[in-house]
């Protein structure tokens, strides 16, 4: 490997600074995408170099705040990958409906799409109701949005395909009401989702679930923070309990390949051994 | 021809004509070229796309999908996923991400190419072909600037010249060629 250079100097500091200061861990992110998304917050945020804005971070809350938003990634769609959603409705929901009442965990909500979309798919199943979700995320603004579940309509309306390919059984827009160039999502969909500030990189496990949801988080992550959230998606997993990974993400390679078996191996969903 | 600085890795981008132009480049290529090549191709709303298969098909070397967190190794060629950018880090390994499309493109060049720039420097070569984005131009002029090898097909060989031509208004590469030179030229990096 050739020697660092100042920018990647400057980087590895900067993560530093914010994991002494603020406590957010972003040391072992992967580093091709991280660094794009510190120069594109660099020039956003005017500054000269990274070092620069690490002072204007260490200093100044606000300033870190808004860097937050361009370190982290919000997802793009509701039922992204309908196919995924298709075979969790028919391979995973049979299971899901033999428990009195199920825990879910969605990991790195973001703005809530994913969310979302889990909640219909849940109530459409019957099994909204005796379902408690929490929804976890290390970007508070996010959290914040998710929690209003008002999203462009442009884009709902784009996710309509989307639902239907994944086995929707209504029509999308039962789901939100339309109102200027939003959609806010039926409030009853949220009614048991419990919204949390969770990092992968530095917090433990809270709950015993029947299914994790965690699609394409762990690729923003290096393999040993990527090993750090299989290993607590694993313990909070109840006995035979299922793992959704994102369509480009597996754990065939990782330590923990042992610790589950392929249920739909083309669409990354896994069962606790 | 001057000789050449080691070349660790290839990274090739193509967009519109791209498939025909990647294959008159790649069907003469051993099995025991060992320089890994890694492609991003640029597919019309392909989520699964059969690029590695169709590619497999016509070629004797190995042909795999850039998966995240996999390692790259010599003697294969591997494609960028659809939906998903594209990175090498500094390990030479694969990562993948889902930022906005970049020219309305994900996978990006200009992303797979500026990565790779950083994780390889001066042992590096660029390939750049037919396309009707602008997607590219930037990477190659890192690549360049990283004192890596950067190749441009001819604009009037290529079946869409504008993203050949859009990287040609931005720097001077070390050789714009027609693809047959090309290819011969990828064969030269090997025996360097």
């Amino acid at each position: 490997m050739k020697n660092p250079t100042s920018v990647e100097i400057e980087l590895k500091l900067l993560m530093e600074a914010i994991y002494l200061k603020y406590s957010y861990d972003f040391r072992d992110y992967a580093g091709a995408s991280q660094k794009r998304r510190v120069l594109h917050a660099m020039s956003q945020l005017r500054c000269e170099s990274i070092s620069e804005m690490q002072a204007k971070v260490l200093h100044d809350p606000d300033t870190f705040m808004e860097l937050l938003q361009y370190l982290t990634i919000p997802t793009t769609e509701m039922f992204r990958d309908p196919d995924y959603f298709l075979a969790l409705r028919e391979q995973v929901v049979p299971f899901l409906k033999t428990y009195p009442s199920l825990k879910i965990w969605i990991a790195g909500c973001s703005t809530g799409e994913e969310l979302y979309s889990m909640a219909i798919l849940l109530k459409e199943e019957g099994l909204l109701e005796r379902s408690i979700i929490y929804a976890t995320d290390i970007n508070p603004q996010s959290l914040e949005k998710a929690k209003k579940g008002i999203f462009s309509l442009d884009r709902v309306r784009n996710y309509t395909g989307n639902y239907q390919a994944a086995g929707g059984k209504y029509a999308f827009s039962d789901y939100y009401i339309a109102a200027y160039d939003g959609a806010l999502f039926d409030r009853s969909l949220c009614e048991n989702v419990s919204f949390a500030d969770h990092s992968l990189a530095t917090d433990s496990v809270f709950a015993e679930t029947q299914l994790v949801c965690c699609r394409n988080v762990m690729i923003y992550f290096n393999h040993a923070l990527q090993e750090r959230a299989l290993g607590l998606f694993h313990e909070s997993l109840c006995h035979r309990g299922f793992l959704g990974l994102g369509s480009k993400e597996s754990i065939e390679f990782s330590g923990h390949a042992n610790g589950f078996e392929p249920l739909v191996k083309a669409q990354r969903i896994y069962r606790k051994r | 021809m001057e000789n050449f600085k080691k070349i660790e890795a290839i990274v090739i981008g193509a967009s519109a004509g791209g498939i025909k132009a990647l294959l008159s480049l790649f069907t003469q290529l051993p099995a025991n070229f060992r320089i890994p090549i890694i492609v991003v191709l640029h597919m019309p709303d392909a989520r699964e796309s059969r690029l590695v298969e169709v590619f497999q098909h016509h070629m004797a070397i190995r042909v795999m999908p850039a998966e995240d967190k996999s390692y790259i190794a010599p003697a294969h060629v591997y494609f960028a996923l659809p939906g998903y950018h594209l990175s090498i880090e500094r390990d030479r390994s694969f990562s993948l991400s889902c930022e906005e499309p970049i020219h309305y493109s994900r996978p990006s060049i200009d992303i797979l190419m500026v990565s790779a720039a950083d994780a390889y420097g001066e042992s590096l070569a660029g390939i750049l072909l037919t396309g009707a984005s602008q997607d590219g131009a930037q990477g190659m002029l890192q690549i360049h600037e990283a004192g890596g090898l950067t190749i441009i097909q001819d604009p009037n060989d290529a079946e869409i010249a504008t993203m050949p031509q859009s990287a040609l208004d931005l720097f001077t590469p070390d050789f714009t060629l027609p693809l047959p030179q090309i290819q011969q030229l990828i064969f030269r990096l090997e025996q360097c």
